[in-house]
């Protein structure tokens, strides 16, 4: 049976893929630009659209960085705005489990969920440092080992206040005056060295039960955390062979935990190129790589990593034959920290060697090396050949422009791929995004009166 | 010269009588749904409402004065994020403001402006917010993370009378600090709103620069309650800085509002006795107020609507049978015409606007919207709009410049 592709909408963000020195780029804050992002998504029948978080500005060197597109809204608000101006597409935002607490994060997402008819989702993310921590009541508070400890136990109790509202809870009768059924809530109590948490839930079970869970990290407990908690992986893995064995891999570990293979959807992030022919595709992926990765963002990456100033060097040039800058050796984990700067460093000049490399070209290749490049033929048989041969079960779709970067994708390669038999060709109404995503539905559903 | 007044409407549930949901006319099944706020928003923004607030709380029994509000089953409950709704609510309508009410106690400070400032961006410079002080033992439980912590607060018992809640806030500790933390959550967030200058994204293709960090300033915020170190996520939104408002029954929370509001609701019994309130008001302002503009008053009336006395006294008598109301505000029972004498009465002892709180949704709030407003504008009482592009220029309050761009002017 042919597989069904599920592609994700991702809004441009605040780093280099995004190009804003183009004549088109637009406003990355006014609404319209969200609001027209949306339409094109749902135009293009796609799952969700997917939104980042902003917990602080971007700094570079102890200032503000100015290279790249900043400045983004609050993530929960804007999706509750674009629930008012699509029907059938997901919302799905980026939240983190360390700078929220369960209580006010859960009903805010049923919130969205009921004003939108059952379509939110929540890409759970885990931070604990202490520069984001900065801009937080209770700062970089969380040892670095608890962040997962802490996410897993933030999805417990999340699901149990979503959960905590019988699907009869409301009675509302008018003529005996009794509105809410007397055991209708169940208290959600969860006290632990982390959590101390003994709340009745203010918000009615909503149209999708909970929302649809994405996550995106790739360390042993993220695939963890996913296994256990996630309708949604949004990965890194886009190289083919790469791509299908982290998809054997994740998927071999839900049995385990009593899951389905197909419980468990992978969406990979993935940047496109298209041209009327390979070779005109080609020629634009270069020409947006070089807006991409301009002299100026190539000599700022290689100052992350060596912490140091390089605007003397030329960005056409060589690397610098320099040592890093890994801080005082007395610091906590300076030798750890060393080895790890000093182990990539020596990785980019051996890639850069062995390709005669400059400073440029080698920064286009670890940042700006678009995923699929070709005509909308081409393209469109790649993503279909991913997911017939399991590598993944479609793709987080980045745009280089904001906010028309996927306009050309829903116009050319939408209809080749409903072509091949493994693309939606319209959504239903009433689904939810767990239909879109072909998950098992969680709950009871409410009639939304939209 | 009539003195002219904007209408405002608070918004909350099934209305501000408990027994509100069980009227033929609730939609007492729909209280989380889209459509219902839709509707009555829409409505209200159609006949000309200035603004409308949205009551929140981070417990089932809400700010109710009942003191077993969090486990009686006869009241309606559930509720939306009110943030959030009104960001739902921004593409939908064009002119009303939208006025979420906000805790200041256990949110983050943080993701209240980016979220505010959000909103503003989505209305197109529509955006306000109610800060409230304090938190109730269920809300902190809820919360659960800030037992034992040294900026924590102590929970309280809910009063059971408006009279007495809070006590005297000068006699509790606890209040005072609520209160003191409400000002600093207000101030992160007007700090923040004025984080980026308005000219800060420069797109300067020729140095490759997309804003100019000189104009991008954090706000380094170290006070009583939490610390803030960078600026917003969020660029300078179309007001500036939303509009900040307050409900206030007494000294401390006069304080408070003539120190950082931009609008106060106030609950006078009568115009008479809204001269010493306001009198109150100025004498704080003198001492404390920093904002270059006037505190603007707003009074509030809690009102049910009919087409005739008898009918309303009828429907009043059927709802305090059902449940007895206790207010804080003033309660109208009467016609259209008896709410529009009384916000006349209002506005010749001098308030700005009046908040019309409906005792019943949609009920009253339809009758707010298809009778109040018009004749109010017929009686010539009502401000007009006059088409100003954002919420505080139609309330007649200039658009801030960044704290960050006066410094500059100055030196």
């Amino acid at each position: 049976m042919t597989r069904q592709i599920h592609l994700a909408a991702h809004f441009p963000g605040v780093n280099n893929q995004t190009v804003w020195t183009d004549p088109t780029s637009g406003s990355q804050i006014d609404f319209a630009s969200f609001e027209h992002f949306a339409r094109n998504a749902e135009k293009g029948l796609f799952d969700y659209i997917f939104l980042a978080e902003g917990l602080r500005l971007r700094e570079h060197r102890g200032r503000i960085h100015d290279l790249d597109v900043l400045g983004r809204p609050n993530t929960l608000a804007i999706l509750a705005a674009l629930a008012a101006v699509t029907d059938h597409i997901g919302l799905v935002g980026t939240l983190s489990t360390t700078f929220n607490e369960p209580y006010e994060l859960a009903r805010q997402l049923a919130t969205i969920d009921h004003l939108s008819g059952g379509r939110v989702g929540w890409n759970a993310v885990t931070s604990s440092d202490a520069f984001h921590g900065a801009n937080f009541r209770r700062g970089g508070y969380l040892a670095h080992p608890d962040r997962y400890t802490r996410a897993s136990e933030f999805a417990e109790i999340s699901k149990a206040l979503w959960a905590s509202w019988h699907p009869d809870a409301i009675v509302a009768d008018a003529t005996t005056g009794e509105f809410l059924r007397e055991d209708g809530i169940t208290r959600v109590a969860h006290t632990t060295r982390l959590f101390d948490v003994d709340a009745v839930f203010d918000v009615p079970g909503s149209p999708q039960g909970r929302p649809v869970i994405v996550q995106a990290g790739d360390s042993a407990d993220g695939r963890d955390f996913a296994t256990a908690h996630a309708d949604v992986i949004f990965s890194l893995h886009t190289e083919f062979a790469d791509a299908q064995q982290f998809y054997r891999d994740v998927k071999g570990r839900l049995a385990a935990r009593g899951r389905e293979e197909d419980s468990l959807k992978i969406l990979p992030g993935a940047t496109f190129v298209l041209g009327d022919t390979d070779a005109e595709a080609r020629e634009r992926s270069r020409e947006i790589a070089l807006a991409q990765v301009r002299p100026e963002t190539a000599i700022t990456y290689l100052e992350q990593i060596w912490n140091r100033d390089f605007s003397g060097y030329d960005a056409d040039g060589p690397l610098p034959d320099v040592e890093p800058d890994t801080g005082s050796e007395h610091a906590q984990g300076f030798a750890n920290r060393h080895a790890a700067i000093r182990a990539r460093i020596d990785q980019l000049r051996a890639t850069a060697a062995s390709e005669n490399l400059s400073i440029r070209d080698l920064v286009i290749r670890l940042t700006a090396n678009h995923t699929f490049v070709g005509t909308p033929d081409h393209v469109a048989a790649e993503i279909d050949r991913y997911v017939q041969q399991r590598a993944s079960d479609g793709f987080t779709l980045i745009g280089h422009l904001s906010p028309h970067g996927l306009d050309e994708f829903t116009e050319k390669v939408v209809p080749l791929l409903q072509e091949r038999g493994s693309y939606r060709r319209s959504y239903e109404d009433g689904e939810t995004l767990h239909d879109l995503l072909e998950l098992e539905p969680v709950g009871v559903r409410e009639p939304a009166n939209r | 010269m009539t003195e002219r007044v904007h209408i405002a409407v608070g918004l909350d549930g099934a209305g501000w009588h408990p027994a509100a949901w069980r009227e033929a006319t609730a939609r007492p099944t729909e209280l989380t749904s889209p459509g219902y706020w839709r509707d009555q928003v829409r409505a209200a923004d159609a006949a000309g409402v200035v603004f409308a607030t949205l009551e929140d709380a981070l417990s089932l029994g809400g700010r109710s004065y009942e003191a077993d509000a969090e486990t009686r089953r006869d009241r309606a409950r559930g509720r939306l994020d009110a943030v959030l709704l009104a960001s739902f609510l921004a593409p939908l309508t064009e002119r009303i403001g939208l006025v979420p009410t906000v805790t200041t106690t256990h949110p983050e400070p943080f993701h209240l402006a980016t979220g505010l400032q959000t909103l503003d961006f989505a209305s197109r410079g529509r955006a306000g917010a109610r800060f409230v002080a304090g938190a109730n033992e269920q809300e902190r439980a809820n919360f659960g993370r800030r037992t034992g912590d040294s900026t924590g607060l102590d929970a309280v018992a809910r009063s059971g009378s408006p009279a007495s809640t809070p006590p005297r806030v000068e006699q509790s500790a606890h209040w005072q600090a609520a209160f003191r933390e409400a000002g600093e959550v207000i101030e992160a967030v007007r700090a923040l709103a004025d984080s980026w200058e308005d000219d800060a994204i420069i797109r300067d293709v020729a140095t490759g620069r997309f804003l100019d960090r000189d104009r991008v300033h954090n706000v380094d915020i170290d006070g009583e309650f939490f610390a803030i170190t960078g600026a917003s996520i969020v660029p300078r939104s179309p007001q500036g800085q939303p509009l900040v408002t307050v409900l206030a029954h007494q000294t401390v929370p006069f304080r408070l509002a003539a120190q950082h509001a931009d609008v106060v609701f106030v609950t006078p019994q009568d115009a008479d006795r809204l001269a010493p309130i306001v009198a109150e008001l100025d004498a704080a302002s003198a001492e404390l107020r920093a904002e270059p503009e006037r505190l603007r008053v707003f009074a509030d009336l809690l009102v049910v609507i009919e087409d005739t006395r008898a009918a309303a006294d009828q429907t009043w008598a059927r709802l305090q049978e059902r449940a007895t109301l206790v207010t804080d505000a003033r309660v109208i029972v009467g016609t259209p015409g008896d709410i529009v004498d009384e916000i006349r009465a209002l506005a010749a002892a001098g308030v700005d606007g009046v908040r019309l709180r409906p005792a019943r949704q949609p009920a009253d709030l339809v009758a707010i919207a298809e009778q109040v407003l018009p004749r109010a504008a017929a009686a010539g009482i009502l401000a007009p709009d006059d088409g100003a592009p954002t919420l505080r220029e139609r309330l007649g309050l200039p658009r801030p410049v960044s704290r960050h761009t006066r410094q500059e002017t100055r030196a």
